[in-house]
């Protein structure tokens, strides 16, 4: 009865229709949050040395043993030598291309599957829905580090490739699952149903009304995969199981402890590589919380107002 | 008999990114002992808020930045949750719209009855369960169901659980936020009859929020329109839906076609409520009103007189002096 | 009952699924068994003796694959795990795992629990005091805490409170070697003091998750009606967290949890690693360095089971919490 009135003061509720966000509120949003800008900051400082090695060091080949090795750190090696004759900064500095790309190549594929597998599996529902969800939760459920353990070991000494591969099959399956359920709460919104009653095809239906909605969601599960890319190859290069002649922070973590660095008063060798693994972590982790603070209101800080204590 | 709930001048503030927003502001109503009042509105003219404001229920970003609630002749305003305790829910209670919302999802009826009644000092276990099965007769629903959980029960059975929940200690003013807004429309005119009844076997004043005019305009003694965060006009139910003063209130009612009365083409009221954030200076209804004088956007009018009623339209005004 | 029988169903059917690719990566693989365990043992034995061995970890060579599926499938389940070949040449794979399993059931799965608990605690309590000076501080501690690599955790404890402090307390082992294992006092003592560095790495980079996740969830929570009524009702403020807030709050984050522990497991691979704590993951981890398949099968699912067990648990535990799950089965 009351439709005849027209209303239009709503509030910014959680939970209200999605509207297509323009890019600019993000980014402005982003600027805003301390948390992201430490974030994004790490991340280009990482990305930098990733891209242009040579701008932070003379070294150009830093695995050879061309140094003194057991250095302390000094003016001529930063961060001192490996106890093979290496110069750790420079390994530092060239270890940061690999971490990188498993970071940003392993997290991507992940985030590829996730959202293929669990907005398909919400979109068609029924038996395709249920076949999706046993695969997904299977493989969520499926201890994942001794997995790839098992996976590397038989496969040989891990290459690149092999540990790539072996991210984006366990790292997925996580992802899949929010999407999913993110996507089984906007089937039933009213934006869909235009859009069938339009005689849109389910792929495109898919693709340009449902897949916007969820970016969010979606970088948050990128940011996320990434992390765990990150500190998954670390620990699989820190036991052994990845290429001992690459040149990466988890491989020198290796070495380190293979050569009882804290042991013998060289901590750099160990600290150096780890704190880096650390670092970059942290900046997913910061750029994860600070977005989703940015797309559920509800979680960012909250303001007060003054109010009355006294009555007139 | 005196007034049981005075409001004054209450204003109530959200604050935003852009600066704080009035979504109540500067209102004032009275309940005597007994009485039913309705306070109707469409969505967004901050009914709800206000209602909140009363039962000392916001939370941030929403404060109360001016004025009194006198509760008995105590103003609530400064007093803190730990003093409001001890007359919460004995004098006043809250009913709320979803009872699927409002009722705690893992606890069952009866646990969420007992959880009050412990809480005010009633420990004895007999007289707890008595005291529930009574009020759960009193509004027909089996006592076995105490042990139910809400997902159980069925909408209507919710709402008069919660209704059976506000009664416990038979409080002096029950204040409803739109409590039939989710049912069907039969079990809306039941829900309707029976807190009548219930009001007057029992004697408690009720305000009842809602955006149905004409639903609770059959049962209410007296009415306050909201608009825009401001009451537009107040007074005894029967004068104010005869005769309405305000040209809102007309408006809104000649918005719902008589089922008996000849056939009217429909109207609506063109145009949209204001934006809080930037309220229009002087009467914030002027922007669609059919009937508005250059005046009328000089400054915010005061109430005038229109009989037993008073309205904020300066139609009434020139020869009476302003009421307030 | 529904309910249950849907949880076991899928119990089930994920062990399945875990021994198959089990059984199936290493047909897959280049090299052979037949190649490593010449090489383990030196070209010593017989190939009889070989065969024998192979045999008994369901490698058979003249049964087409499918009898040696289900050969295996059959040993696997009844706990037939055969010999190992690595190190521990001949030793039965049940006795090694008999001996770690307690130690790690121990350290990982006390501190564990002790994360989530302590975990949701602070995120119960950051959540409800919204906007005061813990809830300005906590989340960006826990957010980076939670990004921490569990074994450069580790190393840094070790590194400042064992090799800076000159072995206060100790980075290796589960106990003193000159130590002979007893129920008595002081070998417990010496117990826990091997158990504190390891424990506390667990602790430290685990709990922040706990904290961010359950934190989010009460501010969400709290938004609800159901609260906003706890309060009006009079209810003191504790009871409202508690009952009202954290019960309700609680239940995404305990199959949070559960879908958790397969990082949790690879955290405690790594952490018993590094402070060469002998439990399963430092089994996992020298049967890896040798190629003992035999062991390496049992192990992972053994895992499987352990993540499965802990699943159900939660799923249990999240329906007598939760009236309405009981519901819908």
């Amino acid at each position: 009865m009351t439709a005849l009135l027209v209303d239009t003061s709503k509030t910014a509720a959680v939970g209200a229709p999605p509207t297509r966000r323009r890019g600019g509120g993000v980014v402005r949003a982003a600027l805003r949050s301390r948390k992201a800008m430490v974030g994004l900051v790490l991340f280009a400082i990482f990305s930098v040395m990733a891209i242009a090695p040579e701008l932070f060091t003379s070294v150009r080949q830093p695995n050879r043993l061309a140094f003194d090795p057991s250095l302390h750190p000094s003016g001529d090696h930063w961060l001192g030598t490996t106890s093979l004759g290496q110069d750790i900064w420079a390994q530092l500095v060239y270890g940061t291309r690999e971490s990188l790309v498993i970071a940003l190549v392993a997290g991507f594929f992940a985030t590829v599957l996730s959202v293929l597998v669990g907005v398909s599996a919400a979109y068609l529902g029924g038996i395709a829905d249920e076949f999706l969800s046993l695969v997904t939760n299977v493989f969520l459920v499926l201890p994942t580090f001794p997995l790839i353990i098992v996976l590397a070991t038989y496969a040989g000494k891990g290459t690149l490739t092999v540990v790539l591969i072996v991210l984006v099959v366990t790292g997925w399956s996580y992802g899949a699952n929010q999407m999913r359920a993110q996507t089984l709460s906007l089937r039933n919104r009213d934006f869909l149903e235009s859009a069938r009653v339009r005689g849109e095809r389910k792929l495109y239906i898919i693709v340009v009304e449902i897949l916007p909605t969820m970016t969010s969601l979606i970088v948050a599960n990128f940011l996320g995969a990434a992390l765990y890319s990150v500190l998954t190859a670390a620990g699989l290069q820190f036991l052994g199981l990845g290429d001992p002649n690459s040149i990466s922070w988890g491989t020198m973590l290796y070495w380190s402890q293979n050569q009882q660095a804290l042991q013998t008063g060289m901590p750099l060798w160990s600290i150096a590589p780890g704190l880096c693994v650390a670092l970059l972590g942290v900046s997913f982790a910061l750029m994860n919380y600070a977005f989703d603070e940015i797309s559920n209101p509800a979680l960012r800080p909250v303001k007060k107002v003054r109010s009355r204590g006294r009555s007139a | 008999m005196g007034a049981v709930l005075e409001v004054e001048g209450l204003t109530v503030e959200y604050a935003t990114d852009s600066g704080p927003v009035r979504a109540v502001d500067d209102v004032s109503l009275s309940v005597d002992a007994g009485e039913f009042l309705g306070v109707v509105g469409e969505s967004g003219c901050g009914k709800s808020t206000m209602l909140f404001a009363i039962a000392k229920l916001l939370s941030p970003p929403a404060a109360i930045t001016a004025g009194a609630v006198r509760f008995g002749g105590t103003d609530l305003v400064p007093m803190s949750d730990k003093q409001l305790a001890s007359l919460r829910w004995t004098r006043m209670s809250v009913v709320m719209q979803s009872a699927m919302n409002a009722l705690n999802p893992v606890a069952s009826i009866g646990g969420q009855f007992r959880d009050t009644m412990v809480a005010h000092g009633v420990k004895n276990r007999d007289e707890v369960h008595d005291r529930s099965v009574e009020m759960m007769r009193l509004v027909g629903i089996d006592p076995i169901h105490l042990k139910s959980f809400p997902h159980q029960l069925s909408g209507g059975m919710r709402q008069r659980a919660m209704i059976a929940m506000a009664l416990l200690f038979t409080p002096e003013l029950v204040i409803m936020d739109e409590p039939t807004s989710a049912l069907d429309v039969v079990a809306q005119r039941s829900l309707m009859v029976q807190i009548k009844q219930l009001q007057e076997r029992l004697g408690f004043a009720v305000v009842f929020v809602t955006h149905d005019m004409s639903l609770v305009s059959h049962f209410s003694d007296r009415l306050a329109v909201m608009y825009a965060g401001q009451v537009v006009e107040t007074g005894p139910t029967r004068p104010v839906f005869d005769q309405p003063a305000h040209p809102y209130t007309r408006g809104l009612l000649d918005a719902f076609p008589s089922i008996t009365g000849p056939r009217v083409p429909l109207l609506g009221i063109p145009g949209r409520p204001p934006e809080l954030r930037d309220p229009p200076p002087g009467c914030r209804f002027a922007p669609r009103c059919p009937l508005v004088l250059p005046q009328c956007s000089d400054a915010p009018p005061p109430f005038f007189e229109a009989g037993p009623a008073q309205a904020r339209c300066l139609l009434l005004a020139p020869k009476a002096t302003p009421h307030e | 009952m529904r309910f249950v029988v849907r949880r076991l169903g899928f119990f089930v059917l994920t062990l399945w699924a875990a021994l198959t690719l089990n059984f199936f990566i290493p047909r897959f693989m280049p090299g052979s068994p037949l190649d490593a365990l010449r090489a383990r043992t030196h070209n010593r034995l017989s190939p009889d003796a070989l065969n024998q061995m192979l045999t008994s970890f369901g490698f058979k060579p003249h049964e087409n694959w499918f009898a040696q599926y289900l050969h295996y499938l059959g040993n696997m389940v009844t706990g037939q795990w055969g010999v190992s070949i690595g190190a521990t040449l001949g030793t039965p794979v049940r006795t090694l795992i008999g001996q770690a399993l307690p130690w790690t059931l121990g350290l990982v799965g006390i501190a564990t629990v002790l994360a989530f608990l302590i975990g949701s605690l602070i995120g119960v309590i950051a959540g409800w005091r919204r906007g005061g000076k813990l809830d300005s501080i906590l989340p960006p501690v826990f957010v980076v805490t939670s990004a921490l690599p569990y074994f450069w955790v580790g190393l840094m404890l070790i590194l400042v409170f064992s090799v800076w402090t000159n072995g206060w307390l100790p980075s290796d082992f589960n106990y003193d070697s000159d130590l002979l294992p007893e129920w008595s006092g002081p070998f417990a003592a010496n117990v826990i003091k091997h158990g504190i560095l390891p424990a506390a790495t667990i602790i430290l980079t685990s709990v922040g998750g706990w904290v961010l996740t359950m934190r989010n969830n009460m501010i969400t929570t709290l938004a609800e009606d159901y609260v906003r009524m706890g309060r009006a009702k009079g209810l003191p403020n504790r009871r409202i967290m508690l009952d009202y807030a954290a019960r309700n709050a609680m239940l995404p984050n305990l199959s949070g949890f559960a879908m958790s522990l397969g990082f949790v497991i690879s955290g405690a691979i790594l952490v018993e690693y590094v402070f060469n704590y002998p439990g399963l993951g430092y089994l996992l981890y020298n049967a890896v360095q040798n190629t003992d398949y035999p062991l390496m099968q049992a192990l992972f699912m053994l895992f499987t089971v352990a993540v499965l067990l802990a699943l159900l648990v939660c799923d249990f535990v999240i329906a007598w919490l939760d009236p309405r799950s009981r519901a819908k089965g």
